[in-house]
């Protein structure tokens, strides 16, 4: 085995020989155990490094610093906030469904947790290889509504309700987009297997690799899904069910403490679910963007790429201004969804055009025509125009 | 018209009759007020929705919510998200200024009217130092004007951008607007800060002229922040005036007819983006701001976007007229030489000040006594009046419409409250 090898499937080895310590009975359950622990436990860094990562990047952006107090370059401020969080004394407001309060959290974080258990973070590194994977991940993930709901109603509170009834409107609009964006590639990769999908990503013509996303219906399917994603993880500028400046902090408006953080860690992890998720699906997963660098471990190209999805999503949310509830709609109905389909439509004629130049062309002009078309239509319904202004001397 | 705003504050009550009898009382100043918040439709019993089959929701948006901008209480009435009914509640930041104002001198009344609209104290002291001057016949020396336009239009421009930061912080765009527009504001702060020793409580004019001469460079200084200005303004308005989303958040929303806000007695900025030409800098030509060439942008459609634009484009013509009086600036004095500090009793009479705001027409409406205290203050709050027309704009809209409509009207509640 030689070092590069070593490296890629360092975590691989050490987990056998953990598992090999214990008797053979136990040996399932150990190994279960163990992806599960490794799991949380990345994540959870992750989530940490992450709102760092987003403070300090909005901050830059605000030209401001972000925070620099707590160690060196404020470093430390994640360890900080988890233990502000712990420490704070955890209200329920009286006239709360106090059963509905406490479980909402937990219903959010646990499935959020489930759904990246499906995800391959490296080379043979899939904490669960389910033939339906990611049938597995939509179900699981659309468990966030539930908890969402429970949250905001269970608050007796009308900001809470509010932001209940945004999100559920909205996270059901747009899981529609999502899962029929995902529909394309698992038409083209024969397999709902997230390992699978990725396998069918391997390989390279000269030094660019067979990505999904370097295809014209699969870059058309990573924005509408990435899009989608965003409006899942409400996060700007999808964040009406949240929108702070109109209502509060919408469906968790009632929760302080660590049933706060637990929103905020449900929120982050979700986000590199369904990061993870694209990643799988259309950025090759854990391979390597060019032949010659397939020496870098696999695991660490997997999450170079997670992180790069994520400072887009904070890019993002540093930019745009939050959409209205009509407009989110009129969106996911008007263009996500009719895009989606069209975009399933020009995989399939992918698939069984057999001359590479005649897909290219067939599938580029049905994306590019579909998406004039749509975004016309969604054009020509509105009044919004420059203007200009006149001057009284 | 079913608003029924109390103009009262702006009709000259009659003149008091002789030297030694006192004007007749007439009310606190706050009849305006409570009519204004009884403008209302009366409260149904049990209001059904429209199809008559769900409840509705009633929100008390404030005191304590991120956008009201202040203590500002909004009683929503929702038909799921739509707004059946909206009632401004204010007062909560009510510290009696103009009843202070009456038991003390002239001259300490000048900070409080710094905290009227603490963003815009340059412009209040202004306001109220125009009303002295015509209760006491004071002239302001050439030099003192030039600094009180120089001083009043910086204070417009770091007003209205922050005011767009803070629409579009209430639109959800995260701070990233308001934190440019804050850098821009800082320079305009440093600037106020080497002039008067304050960075947002400048109290800095005085009756007949200004309290200290410009320091060593602030000239130059100025210079190079007005001349910067186009450039942040030019970055804002790319990134901003035609994005999508804010195009489409704020045109044709929160429309305000001409008619009404005329009726309603709205000024400044919010009655221009309406498309009524009325401009005190134009009308009254107070100071000396017929020497100035300046345009006064005017808006067609009266909504949202229309206010936005406005005030930016008030902005640019702000950096003209900056630019002319820093360029025109003369040497002399900077205090009526019989202004008095100490001793200061104007001859009974009565005076209206007014100037435009950055927010509206900011009047002070004084009555003296021939005592060193004026015998009745009132203040002309742009903000309050400017608010009135709150629920005729968001009726029918969405909550996530009534958070930028209130933000586009530009209140500061130290003025709404006084």
């Amino acid at each position: 085995m030689t070092l590069t090898e070593g490296m890629d499937q360092v975590f691989v080895l050490l987990k056998h020989w953990l598992v090999g310590l214990a008797g053979p009975h136990w040996q399932p359950l150990l190994s279960d155990l163990i992806s599960v622990a490794a799991l949380i436990a990345t994540f959870a860094t992750l989530f940490a490094v992450t709102t760092l990562l987003e403070r300090k990047g909005l901050g830059r952006m605000q030209n401001r610093f972000g925070p620099n107090r707590v160690g060196p370059c404020g470093v430390l401020q994640p360890l900080a906030d988890g233990v502000k969080a712990l420490i704070k004394e955890d209200i329920v407001p009286s006239g709360a469904d106090k059963v509905m309060h406490f479980f909402a959290p937990l219903v959010l974080v646990v499935p959020v947790f489930l759904a990246l258990a499906v995800i391959p973070v490296g080379r043979n590194m899939a904490a669960l290889d389910l033939d339906s994977g990611v049938l597995f991940f939509f179900a699981v993930g659309a468990a966030t509504e539930l908890s969402v709901f429970m949250a905001g109603w269970s608050s007796r509170n009308k900001y809470s309700l509010l932001g209940a009834m945004r999100a559920v409107a909205q996270m059901i609009s747009y899981e529609v987009p999502l899962i029929l964006s995902a529909i394309a590639v698992i038409m083209i990769a024969g397999s709902l297997s997230t390992v699978e999908i990725v396998k069918a990503q391997a390989g390279y013509s000269g030094v660019i690799p067979h990505w999904y996303v370097l295809t014209p219906w699969g870059f058309a399917a990573f924005i509408l899904f990435m899009i989608a994603a965003m409006a899942e993880s409400n996060r700007a500028p999808f964040d009406l069910p949240e929108g702070e400046s109109e209502i509060i902090a919408g469906y968790y408006t009632e929760y302080s403490g660590f049933k706060f953080a637990l929103f905020f860690l449900g929120e982050y992890v979700g986000m590199f679910a369904v990061s993870g998720m694209a990643v799988t699906l259309f950025l090759g997963g854990w391979h390597a963007p060019f032949s010659f660098l397939t020496w870098v471990p696999s695991w660490l190209w997997f999450f170079a790429k997670l992180i790069a999805l994520i400072c887009v999503f904070i890019w993002v949310r540093g930019t745009l201004p939050r959409l209205r509830l009509d407009q989110l709609m009129n969106f996911a109905w008007k263009f996500m969804l009719p895009m989606a389909l069209l975009d399933m439509l020009a995989a399939g004629l992918w698939h069984f055009i057999p001359a590479v130049s005649a897909r290219w062309l067939v599938c580029s002009a049905l994306v590019l025509g579909a998406y004039a078309m749509l975004a016309r239509g969604l054009i020509q319904g509105r009044k919004v125009a420059k203007r200009t202004y006149q001057y009284a001397e | 018209m079913k608003n029924t705003v109390d103009r009262s504050n702006q009709v000259a009550p009659e003149p008091p009759t002789g030297e030694d009898s006192k004007p007749p009382f007439r009310g606190n100043g706050t009849a305006g007020l409570s009519k204004v918040s009884v403008s209302l439709p009366a409260p149904q019993s049990a209001p059904n929705s429209r199809n008559g089959a769900g409840e509705l929701l009633e929100v008390s948006m404030g005191p304590q919510h991120p956008s009201t901008h202040g203590v500002f209480r909004m009683d929503v009435v929702l038909d799921g998200e739509r707004v059946v009914r909206l009632k401004p509640v204010f007062g909560y930041l009510h510290r009696n200024h103009e009843k202070i104002a009456e038991n003390t001198t002239y001259l300490g009344s000048m900070p409080y009217t710094d905290r009227l609209d603490y963003f815009c104290s340059l412009t209040n002291n202004w306001a109220y130092a125009l009303a002295v001057e015509k209760l006491a016949g004071l002239q302001v020396p050439e030099r003192a004007e030039y600094i009180r336009v120089v001083t009043a239009e910086l204070t417009r421009l770091q007003n209205h951008a922050c005011l767009a930061g803070f629409l579009l912080q209430d639109m959800g765009a995260s701070g990233t607007p308001l934190m440019y527009a804050f850098r821009e504001r800082e320079k305009v702060l440093d600037l106020f800060e080497s002039l008067t020793g304050a960075r947002m409580m400048c109290n800095y004019m005085r009756f007949g002229g200004c309290r200290c001469d410009l320091p060593p460079g602030w000239l130059e200084q100025a210079k190079e922040v007005v001349a910067e200005f186009p450039r942040f303004l030019d970055e804002f308005e790319n990134l901003l005036t035609t994005n999508e989303i804010l195009m489409s958040r704020t045109q044709g929303v929160g429309v305000l007819p001409k008619e009404l806000a005329v009726n309603a007695s709205i000024t400044g900025p919010m009655l221009r983006a309406s498309g009524v030409n009325y401009d005190i800098r134009k009308v009254d030509r107070y100071g000396i701001y017929d020497r100035f060439q300046f345009r006064v942008p005017l808006g067609e459609h009266g909504d949202i976007y229309d206010r936005y634009m406005i005030r930016v484009l008030e902005m640019r013509e702000s950096i003209k007229i900056l630019e002319q009086g820093l360029r025109d600036i003369p040497d002399g004095p900077i205090v009526d030489p019989k202004a008095r500090l100490r001793g200061f009793r104007p001859k009974p009479g009565e005076a209206y000040g007014r100037i435009e705001a950055p927010k509206g027409e900011l009047g002070f409406y004084l009555i003296s006594d021939g005592s060193p205290n004026p015998y009745r203050y009132r203040v002309r709050p742009p903000s309050l009046i400017n608010l009135t027309v709150l629920e005729d704009m968001c009726l029918g809209q969405l909550v996530a419409d009534v958070v930028i409509i209130l933000g586009s009207v530009d209140i500061v509640l130290g003025e709404v409250d006084r």
